[in-house]
């Protein structure tokens, strides 16, 4: 197969001034670099190192229109939507396609929410110090989206403040295939405070799209951040997310992955511990039935002495489905009273499906603890029986039995409401039904 | 307070001290044995090859077998995916044939030099001086030495010899056989090695033996500036049973020496294999000069129903060891075992695990290893296990701890799974960790002496894997895993 960079290469070629011209300097600044890794790079192919199961360059091959014009792909899109979450008070902020909304009537609470061109105005120094310093440039999927991105959303809890909770809701609508370059920035100065809700949607059942994310975290001294990410799309959705944390000394962050349904998502998760005392909680789940993918990648790379974090993927493959894992944790010299752990844990429901799971260690430092869990199985049969001898349908038993395996992920969950949410979320989809909230205006 | 700061002060001052100590232990198989050998030049090429082939004296197909080997080596690059230093070799550099000259006039006998060798190695090769009744055979450099027993092993039908003893005397059998588990196509080292193997041990056991004691093949590296590339293939045939014991020593040299084997082994319906290795190649100096490349293939096929596979390893020498003794769970219920202590220092390297290949259906695999990790060394553990979708109700559980001694050392694990079906269950495990102070702090209480608290602690800790080795050997490798570990507690 063709390098499909190719092809992106040639449309910022084209396009250059029309891409350049809508986007702060900040930006166009990374261009230059971005396009010089992606001139030599190519998209990782199936089989390699980290990619087992997962062939980028094939999702990025087909030809998806890209809004370089900037045409407003929000304007048929009402923004009367509430979530019905209760007892959170959210700000929800769209993205359709890459167009993003923010609501002018939120609430001050001190923290700065806007687009990266609304912050040119409001605060241009974060944008300008922060934007592309966490993210890794080398990786390709990143330099291509550095490549593209024209706007973004900025979160920026400046130092003490505690931001209300944040809605994010990317959504996929347009009537013909397209790839969105979605971009977030959050910046959490000391002791700042913030829980961001991000969920991926397509409504539109019948378009192929492609979705290209950067997230880039920053967590400054004692800063605590919840960072959610619920993915519920369509067979014909692709997405490459990665995700980039650096986390100063005694900050607390959590970051959890939630796919409920997909077509072929890659997540990338990269978490710089670089402060001492540091906590960090990567949580992840994923169902996936017929024609789904999940990859997800990551690496916390402990950097300091005395920090903490827990990570735990769990999948539930149906039909043929493919689920991979590949995690690392790397402990640099100098990294004494660390504390990790790693699990990775797997249910495959159907001869199909296909689980490919690569956990790893990698420590130079001696006074650690560390480990890691895999398996890759199947229900206990015996609890089966027991509640089949108890009057339970076999479904039904399935289906509590699956709800309970993924039981600790979800309850890793620091919002309330937001648990009970995704404990019937889960529910429904297990029960074969569509992962949506009953009153959800996105699914009418 | 103070005096427990001084306490302590004390207590570091004596691990201090024996840190020096055993950094000055020597490895004590470090010798060399001045014999005439007849080494050929350095350099490869086809007709050094050809050469090799004909001191040998091995018939036009191993020839052949060689040459196709040789070729597709050309073709190769060698790889660099392991989690070592290992600097780029000069093939050219290399003695790649060197046979000690016997000087034995009656021509029964064999050299008084060379027995000696072995006698201060602890192999003896006169029969009657063995209490334990293991049968050896002594391979130095790229000739067997000598093998014991065959005569009463022969009566049973169990024919064990060097592979070029089996090239002339059963052609057909290494014919069959010889390179149907590692094909020369596998990987660099497993091409190289196909086309200058020298000596290596051959075993049959055929149907319904088991054989009565334990065959052992112990490999020494004499000659500098040599590679010894020995290739062991054993055969068990339909509900035969054989155990197997490796044993390796080379002297202390400043270079480098490269040593890349193959061992294949092919175990038909019911029948047992159990492959022990007690590795203690010249690890190389404190600051990492010299020490044995280690870059081996092993590889077992399960190829008949109710086989069973079990390698048993324990690590403790080379600058450098890289190697995945392998399980292919072809026959339908078969059995694949791993167990591995390594004990790396010093500067060395150790890249190691297995593959635990499921194509049958209800097979079985189980894998433990501990690594532990002394000095600036590097210890990796990378394995992997696959379930194709036919392979129904496989079962594989692995285990696989680190155990870091000094703050400088690093500890790895790189395990890949795949499965492919859903009745198959794959467990992983792993930690990661310092040796507890508590259990230390419990010992000197006791009056045991740091050192010797570690060498207990260390001990227990391989316990699962020292367990699975014959008697004689377990002692042995106990012996040799204190001794590794002297003074490597920091």
């Amino acid at each position: 197969m063709e390098n499909s960079l190719t092809q992106y290469i040639e449309l910022y070629r084209e396009q250059r001034q029309a891409i350049e011209a809508a986007a702060p300097a900040a930006l166009n600044a990374l261009r230059g670099k971005a396009l010089g890794v992606l001139e030599t790079a190519r998209l990782p192919r199936k089989g390699r190192e980290d990619y087992e199961a997962t062939d980028l360059n094939a999702i990025f091959a087909p030809d998806y229109g890209v809004n370089v014009n900037r045409v407003n792909l929000a304007r048929n899109f009402t923004p009367a939507f509430t979530c019905d979450l209760p007892n959170l008070g959210t700000t929800p902020i769209y993205v359709v396609g890459d167009t993003i909304v923010v609501p002018d009537n939120r609430p001050d609470d001190g923290a700065i929410v806007a687009t990266f061109a609304q912050a040119r105005q409001l605060c241009p120094d974060v944008l300008n110090r922060y934007y592309g310093a966490v993210a890794r440039l080398d990786d390709a999927a990143t330099a291509l989206n550095t490549l593209l991105a024209q706007d973004g959303l900025l979160v920026y809890v400046p130092r003490g403040v505690k931001a209300r909770p944040l809605q994010l809701i990317n959504l996929f609508n347009a009537g013909a295939p397209t790839m969105a370059v979605r971009r977030v920035l959050i910046v959490a100065e000391e002791q700042a405070r913030l829980q961001l809700l991000a969920c991926d949607h397509t409504p539109n059942t019948t378009q192929r799209y492609l979705s290209s994310q950067v997230v880039e975290i920053v967590a400054g001294k004692g800063a605590t951040i919840d960072y959610y990410d619920m993915e519920e799309s369509t067979p014909l959705t692709s997405r490459v997310a990665s995700f980039y944390l650096t986390q100063e000394a005694d900050s607390n962050v959590l970051v959890d992955a939630i796919t409920l349904d997909c077509g072929t998502t890659r997540n990338d998760f990269y978490l710089d511990v670089a402060g001492e005392r540091a906590e960090s909680h990567l949580l992840g789940m994923a169902i996936a039935g017929a024609g789904q993918h999940i990859d997800n990648h990551t690496f916390i790379d402990h950097r300091a002495p005395r920090c903490t974090s827990r990570e735990m993927f769990k999948y539930i493959l149906a039909d043929n489905a493919i689920g991979a894992f590949a995690g690392k944790i790397l402990v640099r010299p100098g990294c004494p009273g660390t504390d990790a752990y790693q699990g990775n844990r797997n249910l495959v429901t159907s001869d199909t499906a296909r689980m490919y799971t690569k956990p790893q260690l990698e420590i130079y430092t001696d006074d650690v603890k560390c480990a890691h869990g895999s398996t890759i199985g199947q229900l206990d049969e015996d609890a089966l029986f027991y509640m089949r001898s108890r009057g339970i349908s076999f479904d039904t038993a399935r289906t509590l039995l699956m709800q309970a395996f993924m039981a600790d992920v979800i309850d890793g969950v620091r919002i309330d409401s937001l648990k009970d949410r995704l404990h019937h979320l889960v529910e429904r989809r297990l029960a074969g039904e569509a992962a949506t909230c009953d009153n959800c205006p996105i699914h009418r | 307070m103070s005096e427990n700061l001084n306490d302590n002060n004390k207590k570091k001052a004596d691990e201090q001290d024996f840190l020096r100590q055993a950094a000055d232990e020597e490895y004590q198989y470090g010798f060399v044995t001045d014999i005439d050998t007849h080494v050929i030049p350095k350099g490869l090429n086809e007709d050094v090859v050809r050469q090799i082939s004909r001191l040998k004296g091995e018939p036009e197909w191993l020839l052949d077998f060689r040459l196709k080997a040789f070729r597709h080596w050309l073709t190769l690059e060698q790889p660099a995916w392991g989690h070592v230093n290992l600097a780029p070799i000069d093939y050219q550099d290399i003695s790649y044939y060197a046979a000690p000259r016997q000087n034995n006039p009656a021509g029964k006998e064999i050299d008084p030099e060379m027995k000696r060798t072995f006698d201060k190695l602890g192999i003896p090769l006169e029969e009657q001086m063995r209490l334990s009744g293991m049968a050896v055979d002594a391979i130095m450099d790229s000739v067997s030495v000598r093998t014991t027993y065959r005569e009463r092993l022969a009566e049973l039908g169990v024919i064990f010899c060097s592979i070029s003893e089996a090239v002339k005397d059963y052609p057909d059998l290494v014919k069959r056989y010889l390179g149907s588990v590692v094909p020369y196509t596998d990987n660099f080292f497993a091409a190289l090695n196909s086309a200058v193997f020298s000596d290596g041990s051959f075993v049959y056991i055929p149907k319904g033996v088991r054989c009565p004691m334990e065959l052992s093949s112990y490999f020494r590296i004499n000659a500098a500036q040599t590679g010894q590339f020995e290739r062991t293939l054993i055969v068990a045939d339909d509900d035969s049973y054989v155990s197997y014991l490796e044993g390796c020593t080379a002297p202390q040299r400043d270079e480098n020496q490269l040593h890349a084997a193959i061992v294949e082994i092919v175990v038909e319906t019911r029948a047992e294999v159990k492959y022990s290795t007690v590795q203690n190649w010249y690890p190389g100096d404190k600051m990492g000069r010299g020490g044995i490349y280690n870059l081996v293939t092993k590889r077992g096929l399960c190829r008949g129903d109710h086989s069973k596979l079990s390698w048993t390893q324990v690590e403790t020498g080379s600058a450098i060891t890289w190697k995945y003794p392998s399980c292919v769970l072809k026959g339908d219920y078969s059995t694949g075992e791993f167990y591995s202590v390594a004990l790396t220092r010093n500067r060395q390297m150790a890249d190691t695990g297995t593959k635990m290949i499921h194509l049958g259906h209800h097979t079985s695999s189980t894998i433990v290893s501990k690594g532990i990790s002394a000095g600036e060394s590097e210890n990796s553990y990378r394995g992997m296990v696959k379930v194709v979708q036919k392979a129904h109700h496989c079962r594989n559980y692995t285990q696989c701890d680190s155990l870091l001694l000094s703050p400088t050392s690093g500890a790895h694990t790189f395990p890949v799974i795949e499965v492919h079906n859903d009745t198959s269950v794959v467990e992983h495990e792993a930690t990661t960790s310092k040796i507890n102070e508590d259990q230390i702090f419990y010992c000197n209480q006791r009056g045991i002496s740091t050192e010797d608290a570690v060498g207990l602690i260390v001990n227990g800790y391989a316990k699962d894997v020292m367990s699975k080795l014959p008697m004689e050997f377990a002692v042995e490798a106990q012996k040799l895993l204190s001794l590794s570990l002297e003074g490597a507690v920091g």
